[in-house]
């Protein structure tokens, strides 16, 4: 895929939950393209519908209505499998609360979507992906044993671990203070620059916001500025 | 990482209710495992105490058949006596192998201020006695050098008890008459373990029971014809034929009636075992709502998350099992004491058997067990929507 190929493609997307009392479209009639490589930073107000978008773009929800073509695959009406697939092999999410499994040691846990994807990841390798991040030293550390950033980090890590081609972060640094989010910043930063990974971000950091090197403003479920 | 790490690591990390749900299923598994042993080992001592006796058939007098075959068996006040005429009439049956006529009186000695007393089995024999039972062989001495000598072979138990060896004097307090130990039996496993046998004709007339008899023990040379060697025998006046085949059948079947309680109680804590184990792998699922969602935003698929909850629910009921056969085990004794002191007649030998099968059945069942409780929390968490898994643990 050439570096300016679409990897999504949105057009009238539509997310509506549906209660007895009312309907609310939390997503409603985006349309969007997100090329290889991209830096994206989605901004808005809580309830513009960033983290809706975003798990509709990984595949973690599926729309009500429009059309998502996520790496040529159109994912609307996708099986489970192939969404399935689709997470694995291309796709890596951060969380705002990290998520790491506490039971697990950092290596472990960024081997964790390799054993998922089938192709297990050696220690070996899982530590040279901890040390992209910085982190190769704190390999055998239980998450309870690590800061709030070394946490994020790892997290990182294990996103990229299944060869994933893009990256979706939720609030990634809504956990942190300000010296551990300009490490995951330039973190971001660095894999989009240096890896070409695409890097799509929901996001109320003004500072992560204009380190991406486009920004997707959204008020209300609809896109208002690109 | 592999499935089954992780399932291994979940348990760890919450260890104390992984090892409290542990317990429970081991409890359930042990009290099982210790149900089933004491079946099999109470049958096979039975057998072994009825085989140990010699024969197949008791000629005894009239009276309770069951009563006179644990009397018998173990021994007891109420013994009835019957004329010893009758072993003349059977002795010559050509249907007999070997018979032994006994008479079996019960001492009891007083206590002599130092201690509570003691209760003495005498069994009168005579040679036919020894062939009727051809494994005896003596620890030292041998055989009463004639019918009406004043002289006792003990029992192996009986002779550790009174504390005696041979050439050694042993004392019936209630006859005032003192009889020389001639011989002491190795260790049977059976009943003649803890008796003193005297000649018969020696025996008739110290304890007073001249031309009497308490049984007589016959083994046919044709198992087939038992019903009609018993049906010739109904005619004979004062006398009844115990079949020791009925008597282990009835034996085995009051207790039954105590192996089903037990077995109620045991399915009873089997199950509240494994709704203990379904109550805390659901919570568990439930408590890691979010981690699953994380591990479906990773590339896990449905299988993936019902392998490590089901692998989950197995492991705990494999341990389990494991630690529940081995409390059986250890604790089997125990309870072998406990039980002996309850049951109103308990054979020989080891009451609580517990087999290599039956211990490797037990484990096994524990980990289906495990496969099937597993289900229903594996398939909640196999089909939580990734998203709201998510979302719905940050509400």
């Amino acid at each position: 895929m050439s570096a300016r190929e679409v990897v999504v493609r949105a057009e009238k997307l539509t997310k509506v939950y549906r209660t007895p009392a009312e309907e609310i479209a939390a997503v409603n009639g985006v349309d969007l393209e997100i090329r290889d490589g991209d830096f994206v930073s989605l901004m808005g107000p809580s309830g513009s519908g960033k983290t809706t978008l975003l798990d509709l773009i990984g595949c973690l929800d599926s729309a009500t209505g429009g059309k998502l073509t996520v790496f040529g695959q159109e994912v609307t009406r996708a099986r489970e499998s192939d969404l399935v697939s689709l997470r694995r092999g291309r796709i890596g999410f951060v969380f705002q609360d990290f998520m790491l499994l506490p039971e697990l040691t950092a290596v472990e846990n960024v081997q964790l979507p390799a054993s998922f994807a089938r192709t297990p990841m050696s220690r070996a390798a899982a530590t040279e992906l901890l040390d992209r991040v910085g982190l190769a030293a704190r390999a055998n550390h239980l998450p309870k044993e690590l800061s709030g950033g070394e946490r994020q980090r790892v997290a990182i890590a294990r996103s990229l671990a299944a060869s994933s081609r893009m990256l979706l972060a939720d609030e990634p640094t809504g956990n942190l203070d300000s010296r551990n989010s300009e490490i995951v910043f330039e973190t971001f930063r660095r894999l989009n620059s240096d890896s070409g990974l695409t890097v799509v971000v929901a996001t109320h950091d003004e500072t992560l916001g204009a380190i991406a090197g486009r920004t997707i403003q959204l008020r209300d479920g609809e896109v208002v500025g690109n | 990482m592999n499935a089954f790490q992780m399932a291994a690591k979940t348990l760890w990390r919450r260890r104390v209710r992984s090892l409290l749900t542990i317990g429970g299923v081991a409890f359930a598994v042990a009290v099982l495992v210790s149900l089933f042993a004491f079946d099999a080992g109470y049958r096979e001592a039975l057998q072994k105490d009825i085989d140990r006796m010699g024969y197949q058939v008791l000629v005894t007098a009239k009276g309770c058949p069951y009563e006179a075959a644990t009397l018998m068996l173990k021994g007891g006040g109420g013994m009835r006596y019957m004329e010893q005429a009758v072993y003349d009439k059977i002795v010559g049956d050509e249907r007999v192998q070997e018979i032994a006529q006994q008479l079996v009186v019960t001492v009891f000695s007083d206590s002599d201020g130092e201690g509570p007393g003691s209760i003495s089995m005498y069994v009168g024999v005579d040679d036919a006695y020894r062939r009727l039972k051809p494994w005896l062989t003596f620890r030292s001495g041998g055989w009463f050098s004639s019918d009406d000598a004043d002289e006792a072979v003990m029992g192996y138990e009986a002779a550790e008890l009174e504390q005696r060896a041979v050439g050694d004097e042993i004392y019936a307090s209630n006859i005032d008459r003192t009889f020389k130990v001639v011989g002491i039996l190795e260790r049977t496993g059976s009943q003649d373990d803890g008796m003193v046998f005297v000649p018969l004709r020696t025996a008739q007339k110290a304890f007073g029971y001249e031309g009497q008899i308490s049984g007589i023990g016959i083994r046919l040379k044709d198992l087939a014809q038992m019903s009609a060697f018993e049906e010739d025998l109904y005619d004979e006046p004062g006398i009844q034929v115990i079949s020791l085949a009925q008597v282990k059948g009835t034996i085995l079947n009051l207790m039954s009636s105590a192996r089903m309680l037990a077995g109620s109680i045991a399915a009873v804590a089997l199950i509240v075992a494994v709704i203990g184990v379904v109550n805390t792998i659901l919570m568990s699922v439930f408590e890691r709502t979010k981690q699953i969602g994380m591990m479906k935003a990773l590339g896990a698929s449905r299988l993936d998350v019902f392998r490590i909850i089901w692998l989950e629910t197995t492991l705990i009921c494999l341990l389990g099992g494991v630690v529940g056969a081995a409390l059986a085990a250890v604790g089997g004794r125990v309870a072998e004491h406990v039980v002996r002191g309850l049951l109103p007649y308990s054979p020989g030998g080891t009451l609580v058997s517990i087999s290599p099968p039956l211990v490797v059945a037990s484990i096994v069942g524990a980990v289906i067990t495990g496969l099937v409780a597993g289900v229903y929390p594996a398939w909640r968490a196999a089909t939580l929507r990734p998203v709201e898994a998510i979302r719905r643990a940050e509400s």
